[in-house]
């Protein structure tokens, strides 16, 4: 307890009441009032705890996947027969566009960054995401980027330039209209927000893990998000780049593009898949971390070739990097170039390879629990594989140049996301639901579920290989009947039918189960690691006591003897955490935590009138700095009570206490 | 003392500090995580710069280069900002109040200096970011610097304000240094903006 540099006094009786088990009940309902979120409507647009901030995000991607999923169903079912006329093209050009963007900038990533913002800090035995408020920020920032999306397509202003969005289609010549502006700050959204969550999630796990959680204990699944953090840090800039050079393009004559001013158009190109290809990683690697995180529990035995796992997972990450003019091999780059990508492209296959070895040796050697979550797993397999050798295939100059743009392609990209992603996605729901919610999802519903959306892929997207060898292009709102396509688009069709009666199955499973599901308890896989430690749903400080940790499976481990086996000493009445140091998880310091507040909300709406704004205006980027700038302030600014409960808990290091009295 | 100690089953915490600098604190390891992502924009604005550069015969294209005094002048004020920012840091981190204050506001009155001075740059780049792609990407790589400049001024002094008014405690000074950990990142980032636009259109 110490007193402020201005006089400031410590707060009276704040941060006396310690954490940690002795406390028992008492305390327990103590940190419950500390770190819970304000009730009420209000209270909602302050929250800022994890587990909040994780569901609501979740949900709002699953929103986005169904919007994304019923726009794929309009496209197959205007597919279904030849000259059919249900959908126009330009109608067809917008639903296009929507649906790749939506699933690949409002799904695939923000949906692996939703769920760790909610289990990263289980996995690691910490109370909180590091930067809540910017989490909650982060969110809000998200669902106004997609809503302004989709307000966009309801007036008939949806981007139609395609996900990758192309020049100069996309550009000032060609691109008519509002447009390709809104897709070009759909992006600015949605990179602010998965920047700022990569930053807070390798924080989170530098400094946040329980004591003893050393390097080489971190669980797989947080190993995984730790690299997709770094990734997406190099990649999306690119992007983020790129469509502000587009957008500036497009508002005040600039000519980044514009081959008559000395621009280029394959400078997008460049830029794009620079943050492109890792993007397919970006997507990928955490599906890898769910099958990481459900394979042990479902052989209930430790993964096998954890360090080996580890390393893949970097060199994946690494390698990802190296691959982007794999998409550009139909362009006029040098033909050594594509050599070198060539090469690169099949390096990456290794350390997947080296991954899905230690899945099948843990799998093999394992006693195997045959839950719903395992189906995926395993379907994962199946789906991967083939995604990943049609991969090969395209790596290849010579075969890539044939089936450029069209449906082999769309077969490809659809096995590795969905395979790589979705399946892996699903299971990971089922695993985590007891967890979220506190009840099991139904088995038979589940494995219903699994089956429809098993045979419903493959019969959707088998036959798009097919349609590709046979000349049938991406992006076409029809072709005529002496093509010959109608058939196979016909069984797409039905098998895109089934996989969406089978996706719906699992969203009543999850509606119905929320309310009759049987209860869970804390533990009910038998898993190994730190989220299965603590109640299902957590309490609001997720742990009452930080767990300390011997090993990488804590819960199947247990504490050697005569050692600690939580921590105390945390102040309970007022939001504090521990932070460890990056390598060896040693307690470190203590750090206070900020409480609920509408700032995040407030300022990620000034951002929005700024961001919407810039699409009419360029003066929109003066004074819609000035309008964020004042939350932001207003956010910062330490309130008295803040520094009085900071006072409290004071404490320096020795050195610096031994001249400051 | 401020260590963890073990008490029964428990691992006592409650005398570890809480006033931590450098990659001790949580503060750093998110500034520098901002840090990584803003100095890869740079580098890619200035790889394509030099993408654009490598499809031309010519370059600046039709313009002249941009002239050299307004922006040399201000590499020497911003390297001479470095002072400033350092002792800041070093007053943050021995807690000294007075020495956070006087330090401080000079790296304002530096803040404020660099900003006036690239107002002479901007206008002495002798092209339109609308003229041709040259004067884009040159507009480009100095108005992202600049939001960065002056991104860095206004929190600065917002942080010099507290200061004066308080509320404070002791971790207001990890904020100081890390106000001028970031100083030094907009600071070092310029050196290679510099070359790139003043000397990007000269050097063959």
């Amino acid at each position: 307890m110490r007193q402020g540099p201005l006089g400031e006094q410590p707060h009276p009786h704040k941060g006396r009441t310690k954490d940690g088990l002795a406390g028992g009940e008492l305390v327990a309902r103590v940190l419950d009032a500390t770190w819970a979120d304000p009730p009420g409507l209000w209270g909602w647009f302050c929250a800022i705890n994890h587990k909040a901030i994780g569901r609501r995000f979740l949900v709002t991607c699953l929103v986005f996947f169904a919007l994304g999923g019923l726009l794929a169903a309009t496209m197959r079912m205007q597919l279904s027969r030849p000259g059919n006329t249900l959908v126009g093209p330009d109608l067809y050009n917008q639903i296009f566009t929507m649906h790749g963007s939506t699933m690949m900038f409002l799904f695939a990533v923000p949906v692996m960054q939703a769920l760790a913002i909610y289990l990263v800090p289980l996995m690691l035995g910490a109370r909180a995401t590091a930067f809540p408020r910017m989490t909650a920020y982060s969110y809000w920032i998200f669902l106004f980027g997609g809503l302004m999306l989709y307000a966009a397509f309801l007036v008939n202003s949806a981007p139609d330039a395609g996900w990758f969005s192309y020049v100069p289609l996309a550009g000032p010549a060609y691109g008519a209209g509002k447009r390709n502006d809104i897709w070009a700050q759909m992006i600015t959204f949605t990179e602010v927000s998965a920047l700022l969550d990569a930053v807070i999630i390798i924080c989170t796990v530098f400094k946040m893990r329980a004591p003893g959680m050393t390097l080489n204990r971190i669980p797989l699944y947080v190993w995984a998000m730790l690299v997709v953090a770094f990734m997406i840090m190099f990649a999306m800039p690119a992007v983020a780049l790129a469509s502000a050079m587009l957008i500036m393009d497009r508002l005040v004559a600039t000519h980044f593009f514009n081959p008559g001013e000395g621009g280029d158009v394959l400078l997008w190109q460049h830029l794009f898949w620079f943050f492109g290809h890792p993007e397919v990683y970006l997507i990928f690697i955490p599906g890898l971390g769910f099958m990481s995180a459900m394979i042990p529990t479902f052989a209930r035995r430790p993964m096998f070739g954890y360090t080996a796992m580890v390393l893949s997972i970097i060199a994946t990450g690494f390698l990802s990097f190296g691959l982007w003019v794999h998409h550009m091999f139909a362009t006029n780059v040098p033909e050594l170039g594509k050599t070198f990508f060539t090469a690169a492209s099949m390096l990456i296959a290794i350390p997947t390879a080296v991954q899905i070895y230690c899945w099948i040796a843990t799998l093999w050697t394992g006693r195997l629990n045959f839950k719903v979550p395992l189906y995926y797993v395993l379907s994962f397999f199946v789906i991967l594989v083939i995604g990943g050798l049609t991969g090969l295939m395209l790596a290849s100059v010579s075969l890539d140049s044939q089936v450029h743009d069209s449906y082999f392609v769309v077969a490809h990209l659809h096995y590795v996301l969905l395979g790589g992603a979705v399946f892996p996605l699903f299971g990971a729901l089922y695993y985590w639901y007891p967890k979220f919610v506190g009840r099991l999802m139904s088995e038979r519903l589940g494995r219903w579920s699994f089956w429809l959306m098993f045979v419903g892929f493959n019969v959707a997207f088998f036959p798009m290989h097919l349609l590709g060898m046979n000349g049938m292009p991406r992006r076409v709102y029809t072709y005529p009947a002496e093509m010959g396509w109608g058939t196979m688009n016909l069984v797409a069709t039905i098998g895109a039918v089934t996989l969406a009666l089978g996706i719906f199955l699992t969203l009543v499973n999850a509606l119905r189960s929320a309310r009759h599901g049987v209860l869970a308890g804390p533990d009910p896989w038998g898993a190994g690691t730190l989220e299965w430690a603590t109640a299902s749903p957590p309490r609001p400080s997720n742990f009452l006591a930080t767990p300390i940790v011997y090993g990488r499976d804590p819960l199947w481990q247990g504490i050697p003897e005569g050692q600690p086996d939580h921590v105390s000493g945390l102040a309970a009445d007022v939001r504090e955490v521990l932070c460890t140091t990056v390598a060896d998880a040693q307690a470190d310091s203590r750090m206070m935590y900020p409480a609920s507040t509408p700032m995040p909300f407030l300022a990620a709406l000034a951002t929005t009138i700024f961001f919407v704004g810039s699409i009419f205006t360029p003066w929109a980027v003066v004074w819609g700095a000035v309008l964020v700038a004042v939350p932001l302030v207003w956010w910062f600014w330490p309130t008295q009570g803040e520094a009085q409960e900071e006072l409290a808990l004071e404490k320096l290091d020795a050195s610096l206490a031994a001249e400051k009295p | 003392m401020n260590e963890a100690v073990v008490r029964g089953r428990a691992l006592d915490v409650a005398e570890l500090p809480t006033v931590v600098f450098s990659h001790r604190s949580l503060m750093w390891w998110g500034t520098l995580g901002l840090m990584a992502i803003e100095g890869f924009v740079f580098a890619l604005v200035i790889a394509s710069y030099f993408y654009l550069r490598s499809h031309q015969e010519t370059w600046p294209l039709t313009a002249l280069p941009p002239d050299l005094l307004w922006g040399t002048i201000n590499t020497g004020v911003m390297l001479a900002s470095f002072l400033p920012a350092h002792l800041a840091k070093r007053a943050g981190e021995r807690m000294d109040l007075p020495g956070v204050r006087l330090w401080l506001v000079a790296s304002v009155l530096f803040g404020i200096a660099f900003t006036v001075i690239r107002g002479f740059e901007f206008a002495t780049l002798n092209v339109r970011w609308d003229s041709n792609a040259y004067g884009s990407v040159v507009w480009l790589l100095l108005g992202l610097h600049t939001t960065h400049i002056v991104t860095d001024l206004l929190d600065t002094i917002v942080l010099t304000v507290l200061f004066f008014t308080g509320p404070l405690d002791g971790k207001r000074y990890v904020d100081v240094s890390e106000n001028s950990f970031y100083w030094y990142f907009v600071v070092g980032t310029w050196l290679p903006i510099y070359f790139v636009i003043y000397w990007g259109a000269r050097v063959v």
